[in-house]
């Protein structure tokens, strides 16, 4: 009787030796070949390397005045309103007045950085998912995967391959923002009308004249969704990315953090907040122009 | 005789998961219900036997559910069938390659859709070119030819506009033209008129008269309308569940339905506007001396009955002569026969 209640109350579980025995036979296999392989994998995302230091030097390098115009620039020319950019110019004051440009131009080239490795790699993958079932089925539980793990825990492989610095942040962050532009890719391009498709073929296109000519611009204002959604996320795993040595705005956040400086954790979290609405504003109006066939008005 | 330039034969499709064994239980008399409640496979087509004559149109009627758009998209095979042959100019286009289907739907078909299937992010010019570009024709060359059907159809002026900015008969006329400018021999029509308000629809229907009889190209036209069939159908051939009920011209089918199903069709139809004097006049032979040697009404050949039904009132003849149109008498038409016929 004793036993059974041992049983119930008590989950069985392997000996504790076998489970240390695989945690560890498990990371030492892992650190072996991240030994072996690691200065390989870590020459291999080098031109990746140059290509955010080129970035992040070019948005610092740059005068202030010149690359708040040019934002500028962009969000008039997306959203047609002053508005908008009365309000970017304010919060950019805001930002640079308080000693964080420099920490923000950071964070941005990092974000445009992702944002772009995203969309290169996120967009190709998305289009072979709507073109082939089988890849759809294999795909979205590993997009199901990535999106529920919790950041941190994928953050440590990463770590123990290619040890703290730049790169594997901006890993981190590609990765755990990547889904949604897979996914609203492969949704654009599955939600087509089927009729319209029937017309291409009816007319003999081959399959890369419908994917260009038909399918990628019908679907074009849902990929902007994606890119939209992957710009969000990758600001928010620009924070937790800091804890693996990426500097910017969330380095100050986990400075912050650690040693409890309730002003300096504030004011660099609305320096968030305020690029990830500059960029969201941007993101969608041009988003939302695309489209502006789609309305019946204008004549 | 006019050759045929489509030839349909014996063709069959079931969809499901293993169609192919089932062509015999379909052979072997089993119907639509039955397949799909014993064997779960839906009966498309059931040996489907058709010649569409060159330069003709061709109509093919049924219900929602007849295939009658199964079978409209095997000629150009956007639908594999299960068995059966589809030969059009002496050519079996079931036994083309991937890269040879290409090439005979970019030079022998166009199709419109019903509910026009235009590309909405390109402009009228874009759209009614798109056939020509997929063909790679050199822009200035594919502008040119869309420019001339765009104003066919009567959009010019509209050609930098989007298909969303337009009304539902405007978006179907660039759907007209954009089939055309690719000159193709055979033109497919998927019920191209049917989400049209009835008077926008008669429009297309009379531009679509019209071009025919100048282009003289082989149109297959589907619709769930006897009136338009009628209207339009050089022949016309009526699908019910999948199989073909009966074939034949307007008069044909009006005057002598063969089923149930096609008698139920043609009850509602307005008789004096369809047939002409020509379809139901006599011979001469068959009507007595005494009529013949008493007063006749003249009326034309060509006319419709409702052309003339109100003189044959006012006037009350016995006899009615036909002429043809240079004045000439071709026939007789008594007026036991005339109301024999309107009143059905």
């Amino acid at each position: 009787m004793a036993k059974e209640t041992n049983f119930l109350t008590e989950f069985p579980t392997l000996p504790v030796e076998l489970i240390r025995a695989f945690k560890k036979t498990t990371d030492a296999s892992y650190k072996a070949f991240s030994r072996e392989y690691g200065d390989y994998i870590e020459s291999f995302f080098n031109p990746l390397l140059k290509f955010l230091v080129f970035w992040e030097k070019l948005l610092v390098g740059t005068p202030w005045p010149i690359i708040i115009g040019v934002v500028c620039v962009f969000a008039f020319y997306g959203t047609r309103s002053y508005k908008i950019v009365i309000g970017i110019i304010i919060s950019f004051f805001f930002v640079g007045y308080m000693g964080m440009w420099n920490d923000m131009m950071e964070s941005m080239g990092f974000i445009i950085v992702a944002t772009i490795m995203a969309i290169a790699f996120g967009i190709p993958l998305g289009i072979w998912m709507a073109k082939s079932n089988r890849a759809q089925a294999i795909i979205t539980p590993i997009l199901d995967f990535m999106q529920t793990l919790p950041p941190f825990v994928y953050l440590i492989p990463v770590v123990m391959l290619l040890g703290i610095g730049k790169i594997p942040g901006l890993i981190s962050v590609i990765v755990y923002a990547i889904p949604p532009m897979i996914r609203l890719t492969n949704l654009g391009i599955r939600e087509v009308d089927h009729e319209i498709l029937e017309a291409a073929d009816s007319f003999g296109a081959t399959p890369w004249q419908k994917l260009t000519q038909v399918q990628f611009p019908l679907a074009l204002p849902t990929i902007f969704a994606g890119v939209n959604q992957t710009i969000m996320m990758a600001l928010a795993m620009v924070i937790i990315a800091s804890m693996i040595g990426v500097k910017g705005l969330g380095q100050e956040v986990l400075r912050a953090i650690t040693n409890q400086y309730f002003t300096l954790g504030m004011l660099n979290g609305l320096a968030i907040v305020i690029l990830a609405i500059v960029f969201d504003r941007i993101s969608q109006a041009y988003g939302k122009r695309i489209q502006k066939h789609r309305s019946g008005d204008a004549i | 005789m006019p050759s045929n330039k489509i030839e349909i034969k014996n063709l069959y499709k079931i969809f499901g998961p293993n169609p192919s064994s089932l062509i015999e239980k379909v052979n072997s008399g089993v119907g639509k219900d039955e397949l799909l409640e014993e064997y779960r496979h839906v009966l498309g087509l059931n040996k489907i036997n058709l010649n569409i004559a060159d330069h003709s149109l061709q109509v093919i009627m049924g219900l929602s559910g007849s295939g009658k758009s199964t079978l409209i998209r095997h000629i150009n095979r956007l639908i594999e069938p299960t068995s059966g042959e589809m030969i059009v100019d002496g050519q079996d286009v079931l036994t083309l390659s991937q890269k040879e289907l290409l090439e005979f739907r970019k030079n022998k078909t166009a199709m419109v859709f019903q509910k026009f299937a235009l590309l909405p992010h390109k402009t009228v010019l874009q759209n009614v070119s798109f056939g020509l570009f997929i063909k790679q024709v050199e822009q200035g060359e594919a502008e040119k030819k869309s420019m001339h059907w765009i104003d066919r159809v009567g959009l010019l002026g509209y050609e930098h506009r989007y298909p969303q900015q337009l009304s539902g008969g405007m978006q179907q006329r660039v759907g007209l033209a954009r089939a055309l400018a690719n000159d193709p021999d055979i033109l497919l029509m998927d019920e191209a008129f049917s989400a049209l308000d009835p008077l926008i629809r008669k429009d297309m229907q009379d531009i679509l008269l019209e071009l025919q009889l100048e282009l003289k190209k082989t149109v297959v036209f589907i619709t769930h309308d006897l009136d338009e069939a009628l209207k339009l159908g050089d022949n016309i051939a009526i699908l019910k569940d999948g199989s073909m009920d009966q074939e034949g011209n307007a008069v044909d089918i009006l005057l002598d339905p063969k089923t149930e199903y096609v008698k139920k069709f043609v009850e509602d139809v307005n008789r004096s506007r369809v047939l002409k004097a020509k379809n139901i006049m006599q011979d001469p032979s068959k009507i007595s001396k005494e009529l013949l040697a008493g007063q006749t009404m003249k009326v034309k050949s060509e006319d419709v009955i409702e052309k003339f039904i109100d003189k044959v009132v006012v006037e009350k003849p016995n006899l009615l002569e036909v002429t043809d149109n240079n004045g000439l008498s071709i026939g007789y038409l008594t007026s036991e026969r005339l109301s024999q016929i309107l009143r059905k």
